[in-house]
């Protein structure tokens, strides 16, 4: 009998507990995606890294030549050796960290506003507008990325002079980088947020908002966009992992930012010449990158099983 | 289906057609082909001057445009710098298949110069592109049978450590491994530079060994991308009705996953195989640099660091009209392949 009367009391607590939110949903659900918060614990850790030891090392340490220590090797004084004119690779890493984990996070953000604007100005009013810039978002996507990216590097290089923020010296082409890659990686994005647009603006819910005079700007921004959220989250969070790889890719190139200036991507410049002789001249920079992209990637895999609607585990 | 084809030709040229303007304003600014003209003297103001004008670089943009794309030989250009435009242009222009003439070296056709290249790209790339697919169907296969088992797990968190991995570092680290210390040990290692050996010479078994490190790098990073895709769409049609009565039939396990289930999760394959293989064209430009691999992207590379325009544009224009004809071939093979998709 009193078993019974606990069961009953159970269900009706159950009852009695207002709907989980999205955020509530997905956030049960993330919790229980393994490596998606081991990707989130790396990536606390490796901004921890970025941005801590900063307090207690100077830039210009960081930034400091020595041509007497050329290629030293991991010593106590300097744990991950020292480069071609004599830098030391550790405080480097971190100072780098700062600019790359900035430039991903930047280019992220450019990336969704772009994305966002174009895909719902295509899909919400359809017609010529859509037809333009459908075909302008298919020219993008019909040179590969990379391609894209080195031609405007090579364009923009040297336009922007140092911009001098909070006390620290920032080469220019920090933000040329940001922005090029910002402005290549839309296009994705923009199609998504299209399909997404196209398909719920026919919703009975939003033929009622418009019967109700909602203004526009609202139907666009307060009811059809929250609704596409779940790949728009999902896609500027493997941006941020993009945009660092093709920081580095370019950087690698010779094309990205240029020094003083360090970033994990502009360390390796020139490393390959010295896979033999200096391998700590890549492998550190080279770890972190791979490190924080994995994170990232975890964690950009678990939010898109968290926001699935179509996933009903709790 | 013709009608499609048609369709989807005319909606592209617009595209390339505005791809092409916006490619070669920009290459204006890249860099300048006459700064190492001169060999190691630096080219001298009144050379420069004389330069520009045989080379049409004097004019303006968009006159610079039209030239590289109808040609100039419907007018008269001004070589001797007497400002009477008298001598009959010869360039037919990108459109009359003439890509101009390479500005670093000295009258060689475009054309000749990527033609020269692109076997080693080609070579390269599509060797990677086997090595992918069949690594990632064999990984996406066995995932896919075993599900969440041992190995599985290992092959899906491997291939997400190599998705996650920027191409250089793989590259760097093999080389470091496999020629660097392999050498030190004694042990017989790889080349890491160039497609042979120059005293050698360009032997297949050359060539061969050559290719081992920069297609092994290519491929490690993208068999995630493919292989969870294989081992999606395996799960979902070996889950489907037709799967259970092929084996209420009695057909055998090798039979059923190889012929039957393997034939239709093929199909979204085919799209993203499709989609890949023009970029195939432009090569993997840093796995070329790393490796010194003569091919389309240290040319283009090299072409951007010189300024060398039309080479520049192009490669760029073939990459982006091979896009164009492989999406096309997708569709036709994607409704081939599966009788219910029609195309209106």
């Amino acid at each position: 009998m009193s078993s019974l009367s606990s069961v009953a009391s159970l269900a009706a607590d159950t009852l009695d507990a207002p709907p989980l939110s999205l955020g509530e949903l997905t956030y049960r659900r993330f919790r229980r995606h393994k490596m998606a918060i081991f990707g989130a614990i790396m990536l606390v850790l490796l901004a921890g890294y970025a941005f801590i030891p900063a307090l207690f090392i100077s830039e210009k340490y960081a930034n400091y030549t020595d041509t007497g220590l050329r290629l030293n090797a991991p010593s106590l004084a300097h744990p991950f050796g020292t480069d071609t004119i004599g830098r030391d690779i550790l405080a480097r890493t971190i100072y780098g960290g700062q600019i790359s984990i900035l430039i991903g996070i930047t280019a992220a953000v450019l990336e969704v506003l772009a994305g966002i604007l174009i895909g719902a100005t295509a899909g919400f009013y359809g017609g010529w507008i859509d037809a333009i810039l459908m075909r302008l978002t298919e020219a993008m996507l019909n040179i590969p990325q990379i391609f894209l990216l080195i031609v405007m590097a090579k364009f923009f290089a040297g336009g922007i002079p140092d911009i001098h923020l909070l006390g620290r010296t920032f080469s220019g082409s920090v933000l040329v980088i940001m922005m090029i890659i910002g402005l290549t990686s839309w296009p994705y994005l923009a199609r998504i947020v299209r399909a997404e647009f196209l398909s719920i603006k026919e919703r009975e819910y939003i033929l009622a908002a418009r019967a109700t005079g909602t203004p526009t700007y609202q139907i666009i921004f307060g009811h059809i966009l929250p609704n596409c959220i779940a790949p728009i989250v999902v896609t500027a969070t493997l941006g941020v992992a993009n945009a660092i790889t093709l920081e580095a890719y370019i950087s690698f190139l010779g094309l990205g930012v240029r020094p003083p200036t360090a970033t994990w991507g502009n360390m390796l410049e020139g490393a390959y010449n010295y896979i033999e002789s200096a391998y700590w001249l890549w492998l550190f920079p080279g770890l972190l990158i791979v490190l924080i992209v994995l994170s990232i990637n975890f964690l950009g895999d678990g939010l898109r099983d968290a926001l699935d609607p179509r996933s009903r585990t709790v | 289906m013709t009608r499609y084809i048609l369709r989807r030709i005319l909606q592209a040229i617009p595209l390339i057609f505005l791809l092409s303007v916006v490619l070669f304003v920009l290459m204006q600014n890249i860099g300048d082909p006459l700064a190492t003209m001169g060999g190691r003297t630096v080219t001298r103001a009144e050379d420069r001057k004389r330069l520009e004008r045989q080379l049409g670089l004097d004019k303006p943009v968009l006159v610079q445009y039209v030239y590289w794309l109808v040609g100039n030989d419907w007018t008269k250009v001004d070589l001797n710098g007497d400002g009477i435009p008298d001598t009959p242009g010869t360039r037919k222009g990108i459109l009359r298949g003439d890509f101009g003439t390479s500005l670093i070296s000295m009258g060689q056709p475009v054309l000749e110069v990527i033609w020269s290249r692109l076997p080693n790209t080609l070579l390269l790339m599509v060797t990677a592109e086997i090595v992918i697919l069949l690594g990632s169907l064999l990984i996406g296969i066995y995932s896919a049978l075993h599900q969440y088992s041992v190995l599985d797990n290992l092959l899906t968190g491997v291939s997400f450590i190599g998705y996650s991995m920027p191409i250089f570092f793989v590259a760097l680290v093999s080389i470091y491994i496999f020629s660097v210390y392999f050498k030190r040990w004694g042990l017989p290692y790889l080349p890491s530079v160039g497609m042979y050996d120059p005293d050698v010479g360009e032997t297949l078994g050359q060539v061969v060994s050559h290719m081992i490190l920069p297609v092994f790098s290519i491929s490690f990073i993208s068999f995630a991308a493919y292989s969870r895709y294989v081992r999606s769409t395996m799960l979902e049609v070996l889950s489907q009705d037709y799967i259970r009565t092929a084996r209420s039939k009695g057909l055998t396990r090798r039979n059923i996953t190889l012929v039957h289930a393997l034939k239709n999760a093929s199909l979204p394959i085919v799209t993203v195989v499709g989609l890949d293989l023009p970029l195939l064209l432009g090569g993997a430009v840093v796995t070329e640099r790393i490796f010194a691999w003569p091919g389309m992207g240290r040319l283009f590379l090299d072409g951007v660091s010189r300024g060398d325009t039309p080479v520049v544009m192009g490669i760029l224009m073939l990459i982006a009209v091979a896009v164009v004809i492989f999406q096309i071939i997708t569709d036709i093979a994607y409704a081939w392949l599966d009788p219910r998709i029609r195309y209106e």
